[in-house]
């Protein structure tokens, strides 16, 4: 176990739900999770594995019908679910801020790059013009931007890549203590993912910067993060560290989602869809959210919840086939 | 040899954008100078970035959209020179499935009438019960069961690999030679991708149909070509590159773009992933297709370019048995 002064965010018992017409929608379900300080922690997950509603938890940038219903998300030993708005907006960008999909049209295309900077530094009680472009300048050549280049240009005059990039710099304007990625290298082109991957290894290396990477891929996770939490219906189904956890999967589900990636490496003969289909969260299936998909499924897993257990020092698992009875 | 479904010599597909300050006229070419050929049962993988043209191609295999120039032959014969019923023939045999399921099935009708639809026009099925008959055999093919489940469900009742499937069927209902799927699989929960892909390869093996796979990702490629014994296409700014049997391509790649990607994929293995050393590029900027570099197009982003790819278009030439590459390094001077 880390350390406690080494804990950066600690989220405990974690349950949020969405109000539906048809009910609600049990999104994230008793998640605890850690992020160590300076680490890269990859969240992998379909969609409506509770990867997304996780970091607008860690936000607090839930839609209007989301519920958090019970559990803790410290951050720093303060918990935000707690605080005013007022007082989380302090935290907001200068503590934890979040880098999203440039695909989704994150960027105003009406305002051009510096007054994005300009405007989200303003919103958060920094007036100095002057300091706040050389701040983005510095950080838009740190993401191998040209600052007199990008710094006039609209939205629409920047490539997919180029615009990912200056989420990147508009996020660490602050110089923010957490940084999440949602999906940042999805929907661009491999060699635009891979320039970002690499640029994102080098602000963890130069800054020490601790960063949630969220995908639904991976083999961007193997690339890039230190531990790797493997969520599923809204539970957390694996935490561990990336060597162990692609070297030595304990769930089932780990073990059937690596095997159902088709990729570069590896027989293709072991390469397997997962049957059947992701679960409705309005009415998940009892016990084990995965049994009905699960080749391993015995009569517990059907009845009762399988607890988060420790195999080895740092991996976990929630699965009945790990429990010792 | 056997006549092939589809044959594209020198295919051009051009789109005119007016945009010049002098009234001159733009053009950007999607499709320049393509030759492939697709045979009966056949899988051909076209991978590449987007803008590559691969959708273009695709679409215009498929008759939606029409060639600038070159021609494009259908069992031998030029499409333009078909008369109407074997022009109707040709647009049978040769289907589409859409990328994004949510789009590509009518909200307002049901999974039956989407079916029946195809099979009424093209007199397939000619009586009410023949529609219901060979809806639920389509929906039963394409592992949707019970079939009686699924035929008055609406498409928002269905998840993203159901629709998917949905679309397949479609495809099928009309006894195409060749199905042109534009990556089929994209919009799918990843979990399901490859129950997708093996549904297709059934199929082939149950009704003989061809595919054109149409992906940006080579894992996909990879997996699909290799798996129905295919071959893998790589695509660059409107021409095809590189092509050879799905794991050469994959394990011996001959073009440098095709060896630049597969060296930047990353890959499902944190040491491995980690260990590879990625071939850089020159530039990163990808040409405009309105204004292409002269000779080869990849040599401003090329390592290994020297003088002679600046001035002349290397041609595609077999350097491995089945295994085409259009490269200066790969002819003899």
């Amino acid at each position: 176990m880390p350390r406690a002064s080494e804990i950066l965010l600690s989220i405990r018992d974690l349950k949020v739900i969405y109000l539906s017409s048809r009910g609600y929608v049990k999104a994230v379900d008793k998640v605890s999770l850690d992020v160590v300080r300076g680490e890269v922690l990859g969240i992998v997950g379909e969609s409506g594995s509770g990867k997304s509603t996780l970091a607008h938890t860690i936000l607090r940038i839930l839609p209007p019908n989301a519920r958090i219903v019970n559990g803790s998300v410290l951050f720093n030993g303060v918990d935000i679910v707690k605080l005013s708005e007022k007082e989380f907006r302090n935290l907001r960008w200068r503590k934890l801020s979040m880098v999203p999909q440039a695909a989704l049209n994150a960027l105003n295309p009406t305002l051009k790059i510096l007054d994005h900077f300009v405007e989200t530094a303003k919103y958060h009680g920094l007036n100095d013009k002057e300091v706040i472009l050389e701040k983005a300048s510095k950080l838009l050549e740190l993401l191998r931007l040209e600052p007199d280049r990008v710094l006039p240009s609209y939205p629409h005059e920047l490539s997919g890549g180029m615009k990912q990039r200056v989420l990147i710099a508009l996020s660490m304007l602050l110089d923010p203590e957490l940084l999440i990625l949602d999906e940042p290298t999805t929907a661009l082109d491999v060699l635009t993912q891979r320039s970002i991957l690499d640029l994102l290894k080098e602000i963890k290396s130069k800054l020490k910067l601790t960063m949630i990477f969220i995908t639904h891929d991976i083999a961007t996770i193997a690339d890039l993060a230190d531990r790797v939490a493997v969520m599923y219906a809204g539970k957390l189904f694996e935490v561990g560290d990336v060597y162990t956890v692609f070297k030595n999967p304990a769930n089932p589900y780990t073990i059937a989602l690596m095997k159902s990636i088709p990729s570069l490496i590896g027989k293709i003969d072991d390469m397997k869809p997962i049957p059947g289909s992701p679960p409705d969260l309005v009415n998940p299936p009892r016990g084990c959210r995965f049994h009905p998909r699960c080749p391993y499924a015995m009569d517990i897993c059907r009845r009762e919840e399988p607890p988060l257990i420790e195999l080895k020092p740092g991996h976990y698992t929630a699965c009945w086939l790990h429990v010792k009875r | 040899m056997e006549t092939p479904i589809i044959e594209t010599r020198d295919l051009r597909v051009y789109f005119r954008v007016r945009k010049s300050l002098f009234g001159r006229e733009l053009y950007v070419k999607a499709v320049d100078g393509v030759d492939i050929a697709i045979g009966k049962g056949e899988i051909l993988t076209l991978v590449g970035e987007s803008g590559c043209g691969k959708t273009t191609l695709g679409k215009t295999i498929c008759g939606l959209i029409k060639p600038t120039s070159g021609k494009l032959l259908f069992e031998g014969k030029d499409v333009l020179s078909l008369s109407k019923k074997e022009y109707m023939e040709y647009r049978r045999s040769v289907q589409i499935i859409h990328q994004d399921p949510y789009a590509s099935l009518n909200p307002t009708k049901t999974i039956f009438q989407t079916l029946a639809f195809p099979l009424r026009r093209w007199g397939i099925a000619r009586s009410y019960n023949e529609l219901v008959d060979k809806v639920a055999e389509l929906l039963e093919l394409v592992g949707l069961t019970p079939p009686e489940e699924f035929m008055n469900k609406y498409p928002h009742q269905l998840s993203g690999g159901q629709r998917q499937r949905v679309s397949i069927a479609r495809a099928i209902s009309v006894n195409p030679k060749l199905i042109v799927a534009d990556e089929p699989i994209t919009m799918i929960d990843v979990s399901l991708r490859l129950g997708i892909l093996d549904l297709m390869l059934e199929l082939r093996e149950k009704l003989g149909t061809a595919y054109l796979f149409i992906t940006h990702d080579f894992g996909a490629a990879r997996y699909f070509s290799a798996k129905g014994g295919g071959r893998i296409a790589v695509m660059y700014l409107g021409k095809v590159v590189e092509i050879g049997p799905a794991e050469e391509v994959i394990h011996n790649p001959l073009h440098p773009y095709t060896k630049i990607l597969l060296s930047v994929v990353p890959v499902p293995d944190p040491e491995l992933s980690r260990k590879r050393k990625p071939i850089k590029l020159r530039s990163l900027d990808i040409p405009s297709p309105l204004n292409p570099p002269p000779g080869c197009k990849f040599h401003t982003r090329c390592p290994y370019a020297f003088s002679k790819c600046e001035h002349e278009d290397p041609p595609l030439v077999e350097v491995k048995p089945n295994h085409y590459v259009a490269c200066w390094l790969y002819h003899k001077r």
